[in-house]
């Protein structure tokens, strides 16, 4: 039920965000389009374990805003890379993606992906091996450091 | 005052906004694999929206406009990571072979089983 | 600030030449997706852009749609290319 609350008042500030226009029928016509996906999200069972918008906590933002913060960095090393490409050393590297839950690995994989420099080729979910194409040297040092894997089990939280 | 200001950081991130994705094009034109320029992709995707968005944000404050530009960048940083980790598996399922380079071996050498 | 955006334009339409080159030059049908997916996310930017620089709020809604519709197109062209159906089944395993 705690589902079907959080995605109703996710749903409603989206339209209102998307709107802009604030009219009697407008509301209504939001009301019963929100009302058809609840039903319909309800009817397809997607919103479990996987999907549940109200799993988002406090540690969301937090990882975000270090994310990007890692993003710029990253960013900035491919970037002088491109100026001057004799210094790309690209390779393919397997790492371990210690999370327990599947959003966990994914989470990894994405971040990593996200990251310039380096790519998840292949996530290996029951062995928990992700595959990483790696353009940099020093990408390659710092995910093997494991600062961002740390993060994500923080972010995913004790089982 | 404090207009100006906000104008002159807008003007500025807008600028690197620009100067990153150029580079970032320029890099996938220049880089030698797939893979390669995939990386060079991920600048123009990433560091470009953000301080272009950002710059953006800055000139309209807290209105509708702003909610829907975030709202861009949210659906951009997620759905970009899915798209190259697409591309780099189907191009390595199909069997093209990353280009791999150690530090003493400076020769060019280019994946050309297409 | 009209001359700022007028040259964050230009340099997102320079980008996008450069993402069109790669596409054609290819060699292989990858690199073209490559290119395709940069010059997609950058339409999504030079369309925000151009919002401002006219002034039409309204046009902000296209690009929003444009982020979406430019992801799947992605996908569902690589999905084309691998399996040659579009309506295939999923595959099986991990990947």
């Amino acid at each position: 039920m705690r589902y079907f609350i959080w995605l109703t008042f996710l749903l409603a500030l989206l339209w209102l965000g998307l709107s802009g226009v604030y009219k009697p029928l407008l509301f209504i016509l939001g009301g019963a389009s929100i009302a058809l996906v609840v039903w319909l999200t309800e009817r397809m069972e997607v919103l479990g374990a996987e999907h549940d918008p109200g799993a988002l906590s406090w540690r969301l933002p937090v990882y975000w805003l270090w994310l990007i913060g890692q993003v710029v960095l990253a960013n900035i090393a491919v970037a002088a890379a491109v100026i001057n490409p004799r210094r790309i050393r690209p390779r393919m590297i397997e790492i371990d993606a210690p999370q327990h839950s599947r959003v966990g690995q994914v989470t990894y994989g994405n971040s990593i992906t996200l990251t310039p420099g380096t790519v998840t080729t292949r996530l290996d979910g029951s062995q928990g091996r992700l595959q990483i194409h790696a353009l940099l040297p020093e990408a390659i040092s710092d995910l093997e450091a494991g600062e961002m894997e740390r993060r994500v089990c923080w972010l995913e939280g004790p089982p | 005052m404090t207009e100006l200001i906000l104008d002159v950081v807008s003007g500025l991130l807008l600028l690197g906004g620009a100067a990153f994705a150029v580079i970032g094009g320029i890099g996938v034109m220049r880089f030698p694999d797939i893979f390669t320029r995939l990386h060079a992709g991920g600048i123009t995707d990433t560091l470009a929206p953000l301080l272009i968005v950002g710059g953006l944000v800055l000139q309209s404050g807290f209105t509708l406009l702003t909610f829907k530009l975030l709202l861009i960048l949210l659906f951009l940083l997620f759905t970009t990571p899915a798209a190259s980790h697409a591309t780099a598996r189907a191009a390595l399922v199909a069997g093209l072979q990353p280009v791999t380079r150690d530090s003493t071996d400076q020769k060019e050498t280019r994946s050309s089983n297409s | 600030m009209g001359a700022v955006l007028l040259a964050t334009i230009l340099a997102i339409f320079t980008t996008m030449i450069l993402a069109l080159w790669r596409a054609i030059a290819g060699p292989s049908v990858y690199d073209t997706i490559v290119g395709v997916n940069v010059f997609g996310t950058k339409t999504v930017l030079l369309i925000a852009l151009i919002t401002y620089f006219s002034g039409n709020d309204d046009l902000i809604d296209v690009a929003l749609v444009y982020a979406l519709i430019n992801f799947l197109a992605v996908i569902a062209v690589l999905k084309l290319i691998r399996q040659r159906d579009l309506a295939a089944a999923p595959e099986g395993g991990d990947d």
